[in-house]
């Protein structure tokens, strides 16, 4: 492993063990992710037969807006404790150090997403084919968390922050939030879904965004 | 340091006095001149505006694309300050888009907004540049926030397929441009009338650019004079 990849490790493995201690992240997401879920079956009387309809939606929309809380946390948390100076001054590559924060929002998310799953069939009496949606979910994580992480960084120093994200994030994850929606439609045999190639879509945003963030993350932070 | 100095300023009059003469000259033509359409009636003369607009509104964000990577490259707060004017015009004509294309959609489609793939898009583009202007707003320092909405600038516009693409597949209902196809469907005197529109739109975006980076280099240069009276004002004194 190269020098890189030891950065990519060393910062991870710190935000790991910290949010495995606090688990200040995980229970806030998944606690919220629930509660949307919860508010959706009062309000829109979620009975078994519009599921198939407006079931994808429902995930979906649990998960951007609990994972948004969670992305929000990855710098804003690092400038209240007063850390992020010193992992800007620790000889980082700044690409690495974006790739770390993007695969520890991704393992969070992915733990919060499990669990949002798993409440998903049970609540509404879902039949889950679970491979293709397991792997719709995480495809459609890459995309979000890699838009998140880049503005997570350009909204923590921001007034508002908390509005910023959300606001700046949203418009640019639509086609992740079509994609992700469609494919989970095909996938629950939706017959308002339309049939496309919604995979390899959510594959092509997934590189563009990644690379986006790797590359122009080193102008967010450097001071 | 101000960028209207009085070459400039004479410069921009000019500017603005063609725009005027020439955007009357469009309105004319597009109500007098264009011929009537057979099967959209006098509605189909908002297209002249319509267009233009929407098609000036992508030029303004490609070119905040291009202020963007150059203030990246260079740090001279002049490609910034095009950046910021660029946006805040590219979402008044957005808006102009939006509206004029709802206008349009009325009497055609009977019906002020459909979630068609165009108007889906168009409206995810102005969310998100409107974010642009939150952004600078909430954000204090100005080197910092040129850098942020430089990321931002690029972002925005690398999406704009991405978005397009995705939205389309999805669904569309809009009718497809007539006047880009191979055999011209539309009348000489329809793509005369939209050519003179859309000149009187590029002469607008020009004059509005130019007036709003003059605004925006004054007030950076009040900025510094601002923090040189509040750290060396004793001396001033």
């Amino acid at each position: 492993m190269g020098a890189f990849g030891r950065q990519i490790v060393a910062v991870l493995a710190k935000d790991l063990l910290l949010e495995w201690r606090t688990k200040d992240a995980l229970t806030a997401m998944l606690v919220f992710a629930l509660l949307v879920l919860v508010t959706f079956d009062f309000a829109l009387d979620l009975r078994p037969e519009v599921m198939g309809v407006v079931g994808p939606g429902v995930l979906w929309v649990a998960v951007v807006f609990s994972g948004t809380i969670g992305l929000g946390r990855t710098f804003a948390a690092e400038r209240d404790a007063g850390t992020l100076d010193g992992l800007l001054l620790a000889p980082l590559d700044r690409s690495a150090l974006f790739l770390a924060k993007l695969l520890g929002n991704l393992i969070v998310m992915a733990i919060m997403e499990a669990v949002t799953l798993l409440a998903f069939a049970i609540m509404f009496n879902v039949q889950l084919d679970l491979p293709p949606i397991v792997l719709t979910v995480l495809l459609g994580t890459i995309g979000l968390a890699a838009v998140g992480t880049l503005f997570s960084a350009i909204a923590s120093h921001t007034r508002a922050r908390e509005v910023m994200l959300p606001v700046l994030l949203f418009p640019v994850i639509v086609p992740v939030l079509i994609g992700g929606v469609q494919a989970t439609g095909v996938a629950l045999g939706n017959p308002v879904a339309r049939d496309m190639p919604w995979l390899s879509l959510l594959v092509g945003f997934d590189a563009v965004y990644v690379a986006v963030g790797a590359i122009l993350f080193e102008y967010v932070l450097e001071e | 340091m101000i960028a209207s100095s009085g070459a400039n300023a004479s410069l921009n009059a000019k500017l603005g006095w063609a725009t005027i003469v020439l955007t009357v000259i469009a309105l004319c033509m597009a109500i007098f001149y264009a011929p009537m359409d057979r099967v959209q009636g006098i509605a189909q003369r908002i297209y002249y505006f319509h267009v233009p607009m929407a098609i000036m509104a992508y030029v303004a964000f490609f070119v905040v694309l291009v202020a963007s990577v150059m203030y990246l490259r260079t740090r001279e707060m002049k490609w910034d300050r095009r950046a910021r004017a660029s946006v805040e015009i590219g979402v008044l004509f957005t808006t102009l888009t939006l509206i004029t294309g709802s206008i349009y959609g009325k009497p055609i489609w009977n019906t002020w907004w459909t979630w068609d793939a165009r108007l889906t898009s168009t409206l995810v583009l102005w969310f998100i540049y409107v974010g642009y202007i939150m952004l600078r707003s909430y954000t204090p320092e100005l080197e910092q926030g040129a850098r942020f909405g430089a990321v931002l600038g690029i972002v925005g516009f690398i999406v704009v397929p991405i978005n397009y693409m995705s939205v389309t597949w999805w669904r569309t209902l809009h009718p497809e441009a007539i006047i880009l196809q191979p055999t011209p469907a539309a009348p000489p005197a329809a793509t005369e009338t939209l050519l003179v529109s859309m000149l009187a739109a590029f002469l607008l975006y020009c004059w509005l650019l130019a007036a709003r980076t003059g605004l925006e280099a004054a007030r950076d240069e009040n900025r510094e004079l601002e923090q040189e009276l509040a750290t060396g004002g004793a001396t001033y004194a």
